[in-house]
């Protein structure tokens, strides 16, 4: 017994339903609503293009500017966290609203929840020194791996802030080489500058 | 290494398919029902998949389950709910939904899991709990009831 493309049966058993997507936006939402998922994920738009938001009962635990790793970045969190993650836009709400305020000028810190949980170590205390560094000031690399205990390691500190999970709500753009120049940024420099113009650092 | 990729993805890719199925099971209105059910218990179960699970054979599985609750159910209803509106499709379907409706549960599981979603009938015994000798009949008698009803 073959299916073959004529058979009536098999077109009719076949047809598209196309009604499975709202289904499945009905599904996740209620999950977020419901808390039923562990994590949830939206791509929200930006000034600097679009973000991927991912947050837990805890917090927020991923601001990533979207460069293609989307899947890589959610296959991560599904095996060091949970993989019962589902998209959904309205869990996700009270971090691009304050994101949309940051990126229109009438926000100067985040108080959404951030989910520090895989964040340990040297790397920990480099990223909680930087969520220290008010809007529009910069501190060095060097003053950064100070605060984080560690005065003579800039070169580190840099790495860590380099593998920020949370870009923007921790803020590792403020920090930048004592000389002024910027040095680096995961989301390309453009964007650090874009994000230091914002808030009206002086170059 | 291993492991299982995010709920979403598995919602993303078999979300028609499983809406397919369901909707043959116990047609459009109740579909909506089921899949929601059958999406719910698998989020509730998911971190107790091993790895290298056969994820879309597993949603199978639980839909045929909450299809099978659903028509339990709705048998126990008052018979003015019994001429309620199956599958949804217009056009000359129609005749073959209200006849793959007809069929008796087992045989409309094969034939669905079969012809709608392309499953081989060693999946097709997973999903609905039976022997392969005994899916392989089921969507045999099906497709001949099928045949001659139409």
């Amino acid at each position: 017994m073959s299916t073959r493309s004529h058979d009536p049966i098999a077109a009719a058993l076949r047809a598209p339903a196309p009604e499975a997507a709202a289904a499945a936006r009905r599904f996740a939402d209620r999950a977020a609503a419901d808390r039923r998922a562990d994590l949830y994920y939206a791509a929200v738009a930006s000034p600097l293009g679009e973000l991927l938001l991912v947050a837990g009962a805890r917090g927020l635990t991923t601001l990533h500017f979207v460069q293609d790793d989307t899947d890589a970045t959610l296959e991560g969190l599904a095996l060091r966290r949970s993989p019962r993650i589902v998209e959904s836009a309205a869990a996700l709400d009270r971090w691009r609203r304050e994101l949309d305020e940051y990126f229109e000028g009438r926000r100067r810190s985040f108080e959404a929840p951030v989910d520090w949980q895989d964040l340990s170590g040297f790397r920990r205390r480099v990223l909680r020194a930087t969520a220290a560094i008010p809007f529009g000031e910069t501190h060095s690399y060097s003053s950064v791996a100070a605060a984080a205990g560690s005065p003579r390691a800039a070169r580190a500190a840099g790495n860590a802030l380099g593998s920020n999970p949370i870009a923007i709500v921790i803020p590792c753009h403020r920090v930048r080489h004592a000389s002024g120049g910027l040095g680096g940024y995961t989301g390309g420099l453009d964007r650090k500058k874009r994000l230091l113009e914002l808030e009206g650092v002086q170059r | 290494m291993a492991s299982i990729p995010p709920f979403q993805r598995a919602l993303d890719e078999h979300k028609e398919e499983i809406w397919r199925f369901l909707r043959g099971m116990v047609g459009a209105q109740a579909a909506e029902d089921c899949f929601q059910e059958t999406f719910l218990a698998a989020l509730r179960a998911y971190p107790r998949l091993r790895p290298d699970s056969n994820v879309r054979a597993w949603l199978f599985t639980i839909a045929h389950r909450k299809a099978l609750d659903h028509i339990r159910r709705r048998r126990h209803e008052t018979p003015l709910s019994g001429k309620e509106e199956r599958a949804a499709p217009e056009r000359p379907d129609r005749e073959i939904w209200s006849s793959v409706a007809a069929l008796p549960p087992r045989q409309r599981a094969a034939v669905l899991l079969r012809y709608g979603c392309d499953l081989r009938h060693r999946e097709i015994a997973a999903a609905i709990g039976c022997s392969e000798e005994a899916a392989r009949r089921s969507l045999h008698e099906g497709l001949k009831r099928l045949r001659e009803t139409i």
